[in-house]
Order: C-alpha cells, then sequence, then structure tokens
C-alpha cells in the first residue's frame, strides 16, 4: 500500500474518529455534570441531602461504569436502532460511547466537586443564594481546573473506546487499524495508524493539562512568562499563601 | 438589633447528641459591637451561625431587626425566599476569608449583588465604593491567591457590606491573623461601625480583640452564655469573670495574716491619690503587688493588687475607706468566691498576653 493510498483513508478515519469522540465528549458532559452534581449535593451534608436519589444514581453509574465497552455496546443495540435508525456506522457509535462516558465523567465530575472548599458554599448560602446559585457561582466554576482535567481524560478513554467501536464497523482509526493492519497484514498502515492515535491523544491531553493549569494558576501565574510555564511540570496547583 | 431567646442546638450523628447551644438569651443592641468570647467548643460558631440559621436552631427564636429569623425558616432543610432575602442583609465575615479563587477581587464584592439581582453598572460602582472603603481601590483586578491574609479580609468585609447590611457577624475574622493586622482590621470594623452605624455581632478567643473594639460581651461556657453586658458594666461586676480576664492583675501575699486586695479604678478616681490617703489615715503599710493601667473600651482603667497587714476581720474599716471613695474593691478570698475564679480563669482567657 502506497502513501497516496493511505492517505485519503486515514484522512476519513481522523474525521470519523474525531466526529464520534466529540459529540460523545459533548454528550457525556452534558449528562456526566449534572449528574456528578447532583451526586454531590444528594449525598449526606448536602445541600439536597437525600438518600434514595443519591443511592439510586450511585447505583446506576456504578454498573454502567463497571460494564465492559463492548458489552455496553451490544446491550445497547436496540436502544441505537431506536435513535439512530441503524446500529452501524460512526453516528451509531457515539449513543453507546457517550452512554459509557456520561457515568465515567459523573464521578470524575462528583470527585472535583467535593474538592470546593465547604465555607465558599457556605459564604454564598449567608449572602442569600439558593443552591442553584452555589452550584452556578461556587461549585461549577472553583472546581472548573478539575473538571477540564476530567473532560480530556474522558476525551482519551472515549478516543480508546472509539476505536473499539470502529471494530464493529463504526469507522475511525480503529477500524482501519483493524481492518488493514489486522486482516490485510498492511504492518505499515497498522503502525501509522497507532502514531496518528498516540498523537491525538497527546496533543490532547497537553491542550487540556495547559487549559486546566492555567485557570488553577489564576492570579498566581501572572508574572511568569507563558514559556516557562510550558517548559516547568506542574507546580502544585495550591500554593501555601503567606500571611501579611 | 440580634435578640435571641432560649436559643438550642443539638447537634446529632450517628445516636450521638452534642448540646453546642443550651438556651443561649442573646441581646445586641443597634450601634453596638458585641463580642462574644469563650474558649473552644464552648458553642461560640454555633451561636453565630445560627443567628443568620445557617445552622438551624433545635429551638429557641432569633429575631435580627425585627424579623423573626426562624418563623421565616420553615420546616425542610432548604432555605426559603424570605430567609434569603433576610439572610442578604446580613452581613457575614469567616476566619478563613471564604473568597472564590476562581474570581477577581472585584467580582468577589459583586458577588452578594449579583444574588440580589443588581445591574453590571451598578454592581461594579458599589463593589469599586466598597473597596475604596476598606483601602483596597488598587487591588480590584488581583485574584485572591496575590493578597496578604489582612487584605483577603478586607475584601472578605467589602464583600459582606455589599448588601448594605445593618448588622455583620463575624466569627474569629482576626485568628489567622498576625497581631498588627489583627489591630488594623479591629481598626477598619471600629471604622464601619461609628460610620455607617453597623452592628456588629464577633466571636473570639482573644480578650484583646475584646478589649480594644467591644462596647459589650459575654461569655461562653459549654453552650451558655455565664456573664454578658457592656464592658462598663462588666467591670463594675465584683467577681466579673470577664472583667478579670479583661484586665488582669496579679501579685501573691507575702505571707499568712495579710489581706489582699484588688482596687479598680474608673475615670475619675484613678487621679486621686487615695492609697497614700488610706496609709495616712489609718497609719498602715501598704504594698503594691501588683498594678496595670489600660484602655478598656476607650475608658482609662486601673487596677491595683494591694496587701495590707494582718487578716480581713482587722481591715474592715481600710477596706471601707475605699469603697467610700467610690472604688471597687474585692478582697481576696471574701466576696463570694470571686478571687480563686478570678486565678483560675484569667490565664485560660487571655491568649495573647495582656500588657
Ligand atoms: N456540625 C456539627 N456536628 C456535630 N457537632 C458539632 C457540629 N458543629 C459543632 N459541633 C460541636 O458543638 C460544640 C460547639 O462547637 P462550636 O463550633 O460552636 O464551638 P466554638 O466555640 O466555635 O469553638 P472554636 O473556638 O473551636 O471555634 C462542639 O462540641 C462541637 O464538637
Ligand atoms: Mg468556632
Amino acid at each position: 500500500m502506497t502513501w497516496s493510498e493511505m492517505q485519503p483513508l486515514l484522512e476519513q478515519a481522523c474525521w470519523d474518529t474525531l466526529y464520534m469522540v466529540g459529540w460523545s465528549t459533548l454528550i457525556a458532559v452534558v449528562g456526566g455534570l449534572p449528574l456528578g452534581v447532583l451526586l454531590v449535593l444528594t449525598d449526606r451534608g448536602g445541600l439536597l441531602q437525600n438518600t434514595v436519589v443519591n443511592k439510586v444514581i450511585g447505583q446506576i453509574v456504578n454498573i454502567a461504569r463497571s460494564m465492559p465497552f463492548i458489552i455496553l455496546m451490544v446491550a445497547l443495540m436496540s436502544f441505537t436502532r431506536w435513535i439512530t435508525g441503524t446500529t452501524i456506522g460512526v453516528e451509531a457509535a457515539i449513543v453507546p460511547l457517550a452512554i459509557g462516558a456520561i457515568p465515567f465523567f459523573a464521578r470524575l465530575v462528583e470527585t472535583a466537586v467535593r474538592e470546593v472548599d465547604h465555607g465558599l458554599v457556605e459564604a454564598v448560602q449567608a449572602m442569600g443564594g439558593n443552591t442553584w446559585t452555589v452550584v452556578r457561582k461556587v461549585l461549577i466554576p472553583e472546581s472548573l481546573p478539575s473538571l477540564i482535567s476530567s473532560a480530556t481524560t474522558t476525551i482519551v478513554v472515549l478516543i480508546g473506546y472509539s476505536a473499539m467501536a470502529g471494530t464493529v464497523g463504526a469507522g475511525g482509526l480503529g477500524d482501519i487499524a483493524v481492518r488493514y493492519g489486522y486482516q490485510r497484514f498492511e504492518t505499515g498502515m497498522m503502525w501509522i495508524t497507532v502514531g496518528v492515535l498516540a498523537v491525538v491523544i497527546s496533543a490532547i491531553q497537553f491542550a487540556g493539562d495547559l487549559a486546566a493549569r492555567s485557570l488553577a494558576r489564576r492570579g498566581r501565574g501572572s508574572t511568569v512568562p507563558k514559556l516557562r510555564l510550558l517548559r516547568t511540570p506542574a507546580p502544585a496547583a495550591v500554593e501555601p499563601t503567606k500571611a501579611s | 438589633m440580634i435578640t435571641t431567646t432560649g436559643l438550642t442546638k443539638v447537634y446529632r450523628s450517628r445516636g450521638r447528641e452534642v448540646t453546642a447551644l443550651d438556651g443561649v438569651d442573646l441581646h445586641v443592641r443597634e450601634g453596638e459591637v458585641y463580642g462574644v468570647i469563650g474558649q473552644s467548643g464552648a458553642g461560640k460558631s454555633s451561636l453565630i451561625r445560627c443567628v443568620n440559621l445557617l445552622e438551624k436552631p433545635t429551638a429557641g427564636t432569633v429575631t435580627v431587626d425585627g424579623v423573626d429569623l426562624t418563623a421565616l425558616a420553615g420546616r425542610g432543610q432548604r432555605a426559603g425566599r424570605e430567609l434569603r432575602e433576610a439572610r442578604s442583609r446580613i452581613g457575614m465575615v469567616f476566619q478563613h476569608f471564604n473568597l472564590l479563587s476562581s474570581r477577581t477581587v472585584q467580582d468577589n464584592v459583586e458577588l452578594p449583588l449579583e444574588i440580589l439581582g443588581k445591574s453590571g453598572r451598578e454592581r461594579s460602582r458599589k463593589a469599586l465604593e466598597l473597596l475604596d472603603l476598606v483601602g483596597l481601590a488598587d487591588k480590584a483586578k488581583s485574584y485572591p491567591s496575590q493578597l496578604s491574609g489582612g487584605q483577603k479580609q478586607r475584601v472578605g468585609i467589602a464583600r459582606a457590606l455589599a448588601g448594605d447590611p445593618k448588622v455583620l457577624l463575624s466569627d474569629e475574622a482576626t485568628s489567622a491573623l498576625d497581631p498588627e493586622t489583627t489591630r488594623s482590621i479591629l481598626e477598619l470594623l471600629r471604622d464601619l461601625n461609628r460610620q455607617l452605624g453597623l452592628t456588629v455581632l464577633l466571636i473570639t478567643h482573644e480578650m484583646d480583640v475584646v478589649k480594644t473594639i467591644c462596647d459589650s460581651a459575654a461569655l461562653m461556657e459549654h453552650g451558655r452564655i455565664v456573664e454578658s453586658g457592656t464592658v462598663d458594666e462588666l467591670l463594675a461586676t465584683p467577681g466579673s469573670e470577664l472583667a478579670a480576664a479583661l484586665f488582669p492583675v496579679s501579685g501573691e501575699a507575702s505571707g499568712d495574716e495579710r489581706t489582699v486586695v484588688d482596687v479598680t479604678f474608673h475615670g475619675e478616681a484613678a487621679t486621686q491619690p487615695v492609697i497614700s490617703q488610706l496609709s495616712r489615715t489609718y497609719n498602715i503599710d501598704i504594698s503594691i503587688l501588683g498594678a496595670a493601667m489600660d484602655t478598656v473600651a476607650g475608658r482609662q482603667v486601673g487596677r491595683m493588687r494591694i496587701e495590707l497587714p494582718g487578716a480581713f476581720e482587722e481591715n474592715v474599716v481600710p477596706i471601707g475607706f475605699l469603697r467610700e471613695q467610690g472604688l471597687q474593691v474585692e478582697v481576696a478570698g471574701h466576696d463570694g468566691e470571686a478571687a480563686p475564679r478570678l486565678a483560675e480563669s484569667a490565664p485560660q482567657l487571655v491568649k495573647e498576653g495582656v500588657k
């Protein structure tokens, strides 16, 4: 196989992967964020303490998370057909990808939001803020750096899942790696695909880390030139602040 | 301005019960700075958190500016609209500042105004005005992490004032600060109290704080208020633990058959040469064991521990003379259990040594 043969295939596969991952990430964030926040709010001592709701959501999330993606994909087939009208192709892959990623992201959100200092919540309550205000003005903005890291992790995991979805006819990089590399012994094609995946994942991880770090450093790194920020390993996000 | 009656708070967790407040009756008058002092675990934070119902009292009522907040609380654990509105008119500052790290100083001060639904322009005008008031006009665009502890607390105070509150609650606002910064923050609170007529209820475990800015004070022990009143009243109360802690004098009797007397001077009496008069009139030798002069609540107060020869019974007349001069006199071992309690409580209460 020559490069001119491979190139359009790879290009198409890249787009397919980004399309699948992009949409499923979006859905995972839209679904997982409220779910994760709800897990914190309904927990014991939370603003909306509700043991039943908390246990139910927690159990659903646990079950969905413990299910291997391949099984989830198969289990969701009829649901996928009902939504997209088909069970193969890029669109059809988005359904199990998104549904698999929602609980994954929700747990990460839960952890991130739990880290927010309760004193801040109390301060907003003392100002007369309601629960929604607390979520909007405190929980989300204060945990934003962690949330971005969580989203990055979710994207990386989704790229892995999408390669798996690719093997059952969804297209994308995983699909051509298996079809050409494994089934037709085009080792060159396989390695190039692997290389492209590695580059894509590194780039996303890098961009995510950078965004999270610069947000966490708000007000701290203003005197540090950007370039140094890129080279130095992540400093602890919270530096001990000196009392005057 | 703030009145609590029979305020009781019982924490229940996993079958265990902790009574943090046990029938607290507190009365804070309009425009005064009221200090609540007590040891760790006495229930001070529980009290102040019950005042704006961050913590829901188990029993009793809280009235702030004529509004019965306990009646607004409803039965559920979530705060209803009326209670939230009432809270927006009560400012609160915290020991650990509780500023949002994701927002600039100005945006932190604007937060309560956002909650009140004020327009963008009005918010920034008000926020800048308040930052100016607390002396941080040049830090509006900084982030909290770029500020010192004292500056952070100033932002916290500016934020607490954003809703034009009549009442400011302060839970150990200066406990995370060094003595000098503490002084400047207390001065700021004092100024705000005078300029804006702000009623301040503050919690502290430092006697110095009470001494510097409080008009009235209360001592809490095991969820109860054991002593309260204006600082003047307290100083004039024989056997008052608060007075003794506010203003300790020390000194041991030099032997048996001696009478130790604590004399407190207020204002004018301080200028009269009472001790030498006493010595001359009754022809007795007086040793001064300890003495201190200080300004409490903006007033000169002096305290002196003197020793008279002979047992109490022999000194009834000279002690009567001192009382006649309008001085507050306490005799160690008499006047109830005043003296031993004094000696016990003073070192516990006074953390930063009183000079
Ligand atoms: N949320 C809670 N759950 C259970 N017990 C609590 C809770 N908050 C406080 N307590 C208990 O109530 C008592 C009073 O606590 P509180 O925080 O009011 O004391 P404090 O006077 O403010 O002490 P400190 O000076 O250490 O801040 C303590 O015994 C404490 O353990
Ligand atoms: Mg406390």
